[in-house]
């Protein structure tokens, strides 16, 4: 038996075809409006007409949302919540997207998006619920048309595209938002609902915030094109974005958007990011990546860029940029407060919405649940 | 109005019925539309309802069923042809993992009246795939519902009950049975959906089946009578959930006790039914619950099947051992 050689070299496969298409700034085909400097740009497809509370706005989404991210992630490693996935780097992203979606949209979210969640006006302590371990989001998805966060990789693309040929059905002038990673990219059922989405010309935007990592997988192993180029194949447009600009995100998604609800069809909108933070807090990235691709993008931070030209421009002076510490000072004191006041969910309530039509078998169960547990001292066996 | 109708015509019409009764209806699956299915059951909807309800789809099993989750969160009532048993696995993360848990997760915010049609089960001779019994799989996952019709009248009004139904349903429909024929009653009251039924009355055993092997009990039955041995039958009609309450009625009287399907024994519905009949009828019973249904195999080549398959006579030889201890 001939033994396996032993090496610890890296072979590639495809020799030379390493991630040409990833260069750290994205590449000339990224749509950018805002540098990494903070100066403002001009892109000939996409125009962004945004006045200066506008922008404000955008900062004080971004810093607020950055703020809860922190706040979750102490609140983790203090043991309150069973685990949180972290947004950070991906605030520009998040806030882009969600504010360029009109009210009557419908947003289709992973699991992590805290800064979507926020644009549509979820509590955020509706999605701590959800890490803590009470419920599995605690708001409602139709009144904030924002669907609960869906854990299975990419299965959310294909119920987004079913949804926006529930609009088409009912000749609606509404568009959908499927968010997706770039891991989920692999996944059959993303495929599939870019084939559904085509073949119906079905009004959903696939957002993909490529942050360069599926778990520790980079993304040479999903994909050995730029993301942007597969929606070619399936027949609509493809665009990158500089994920880290929040006007660029804005403008993007904006125009994708109007265009499904036009009856254009969709759109495939690769944000360009980089998650600066662990997977989630059970993650450890520096087993798979070295700390200067961290320091690297640090240069590219999305709100540091925003606050730039902010104070450059004179859009916003010390005074605002104080209100916004204070405000994000005291959500995160909300959260932390809310958080440990957080009551657990009555043990019964597991029986109570597994159908909409309850089963005799499940009711039989939960009564003998009820009596098992009130058989102990006190009422509740704990 | 009685009218004399397959099991596939009488479904065909029930899924039209409920198509003119509520808009919302919309049928999805590959093959459904200008063919009218590999089986014909929705012969002649499409063009009566046009494309955007009768939808022609992209041959991926698990975005009939991902698409279907985006339309009943829309307000719609999808009703998904899976074309074979053994292809619905494509679509099992979906039925799983989204369509069985919306509701518990949105705490009854997105309800899920999806019904997913299958015709299910083995005896026409067909390649891999095409002949398997994976009502197991469903049963077991919180959140689903199972039936499994026998005959024209269950079909009928059992695809009209389970499209009006607002959770999720596993529709089994018994393929190697789409042509028996009998007398529909379309202006009857239908009995309940999730209801089993007494089809055949007697005093010695107790045989329960659903889907196709209600008839080969029904046959065995009508076998073991010229032996002089008196077989109740019951069509269990509905697999999740199980309606047990008639089928421990029967046992206390007959003691004894034979469950029947097609899928493989081990953890099969039999398994179930026989801890909840011991567990119910342990005083009354005669003899063990004993089992009859297929081999711990694969599905096997067709030129097997019959041996695969449980027949009057397997079911015949169970009665025999019930009534031997």
């Amino acid at each position: 038996m001939t033994a396996l050689p032993q090496t610890t070299e890296v072979v590639d496969p495809v020799p030379g075809a390493a991630a040409p298409h990833l260069p750290p700034d994205g590449g000339r085909d990224l749509v950018q409006l805002l540098t990494p400097e903070g100066d403002r740009v001009e892109h000939p497809d996409y125009s962004l007409d945004i006045d200066e509370e506008q922008l404000r706005g955008l900062y004080r989404d971004m810093a607020l949302v950055r703020r809860w991210d922190v706040e979750a992630t102490a609140l983790q490693r203090q043991g309150e919540l069973g685990i949180w996935a972290s947004l950070l780097g991906q605030e520009a992203a998040q806030i882009g997207a969600g504010r360029a979606m009109a009210a009557d949209d419908m947003a289709f979210p992973t699991y992590r998006e805290h800064g979507v969640a926020w644009a549509r006006g979820v509590d955020p302590l509706h999605v701590i619920s959800l890490f803590r371990g009470v419920d599995n989001g605690g708001w409602d998805p139709l009144a904030t048309r924002f669907n609960l966060y869906t854990v299975v990789i990419g299965a959310q693309c294909l119920h987004g595209t079913g949804y926006a040929m529930g609009v088409q059905r009912d000749g609606a002038e509404q568009a959908v938002l499927a968010f997706l990673g770039d891991g989920a990219t692999s996944q059959g059922e993303v495929n599939e609902a870019m084939i559904w989405a085509a073949s119906f010309s079905a009004p959903v935007v696939f957002f993909c915030q490529n942050n360069q990592y599926a778990i520790s997988v980079p993304l040479e192993r999903q994909s050995r094109v730029p993301l942007y180029q597969r929606a070619a194949g399936f027949g609509f447009p493809g665009v990158r974005v500089d994920g880290n600009d929040v006007l660029a995100v804005l403008a993007v998604t904006r125009a994708a958007l109007a265009a499904a609800r036009e009856g254009q069809g969709p759109t495939f909108i690769e944000a360009f990011t980089y998650r600066m933070g662990a997977h989630t807090t059970s993650d450890d990235p520096s087993r798979y990546r070295l700390a200067s691709e961290l320091e690297e993008w640090k240069l590219r931070d999305p709100i540091a860029r925003l606050k730039a030209h902010l104070s450059r421009s004179g859009a916003a002076d010390a005074a605002f940029f104080d209100s916004v510490e204070a405000e994000a000072d005291e959500l995160a004191a909300r959260i932390r407060s809310g958080t440990l006041e957080m009551p657990d969910p009555a043990p019964t309530s597991m029986f109570d919405s597994v159908y909409a039509e309850q089963t005799p078998q499940l009711a039989q169960q939960r009564a003998d649940f009820v009596a098992y547990q009130a058989s102990f001292e006190g009422g509740e066996h704990r | 109005m009685t009218q004399t109708l397959t099991i596939g015509k009488a479904l065909n019409l029930g899924l039209r019925k409920a198509m003119e009764d509520d808009a919302k209806v919309v049928l999805m699956g590959e093959d459904i539309g200008k063919l009218g299915g590999v089986f014909r059951i929705t012969d002649g909807l499409q063009k009566d309802f046009g494309e955007a309800r009768v939808v022609d789809t992209p041959l991926a099993e698990a975005g009939i069923l991902g698409t279907a989750v985006g339309l009943a969160m829309r307000g719609y009532r999808p009703v998904c042809e899976i074309q074979f048993d053994g292809f619905v696995f494509p679509a099992y993360n979906q039925i799983v993992t989204q369509v069985a848990k919306m509701h518990a997760r949105s705490r009854g915010v997105l309800p899920m009246p999806i019904v997913i049609r299958i015709p299910f089960g083995g005896g026409i001779g067909a390649v891999e795939h095409h002949s398997e019994s994976p009502e197991a799989y469903f049963a077991h996952t919180a959140g689903l519902k199972v039936v499994a019709v026998s005959n024209p009248v269950d079909a009928y009004w059992g695809i009209q009950q389970a499209i009006a139904a607002p959770d999720p349903i596993v529709f089994l429909e018994p393929k190697r049975r789409y042509w028996e024929k009998a007398e529909v009653d379309v202006d009857a009251t239908p009995d309940p959906l999730f209801a089993s039924r007494i089809v055949r009355g007697g005093d010695d055993v107790t045989v329960l089946a659903y889907g196709p092997m209600v008839k080969t009990a029904l046959q065995a039955a009508d076998a073991a009578a010229e032996e002089g041995r008196s077989v109740e039958v019951v069509d269990l009609r509905t697999v999740s959930p199980l309606d047990l309450d008639p089928v421990f009625e029967s046992v206390r009287r007959t003691g004894r006790c034979v469950v029947v399907h097609e899928a493989p024994v081990t953890l099969g519905l039999g398994a179930e039914i026989a801890a909840r009949v011991t567990e119910t009828c342990f005083h009354s019973l005669e003899a063990p619950v004993l089992r009859v249904g297929g081999y711990d195999t694969p599905y096997p080549p067709s030129k097997l099947e019959e041996e695969y398959l449980p027949d009057l006579d397997r079911v015949l030889d169970a009665v025999d051992r019930a009534m031997e201890f």
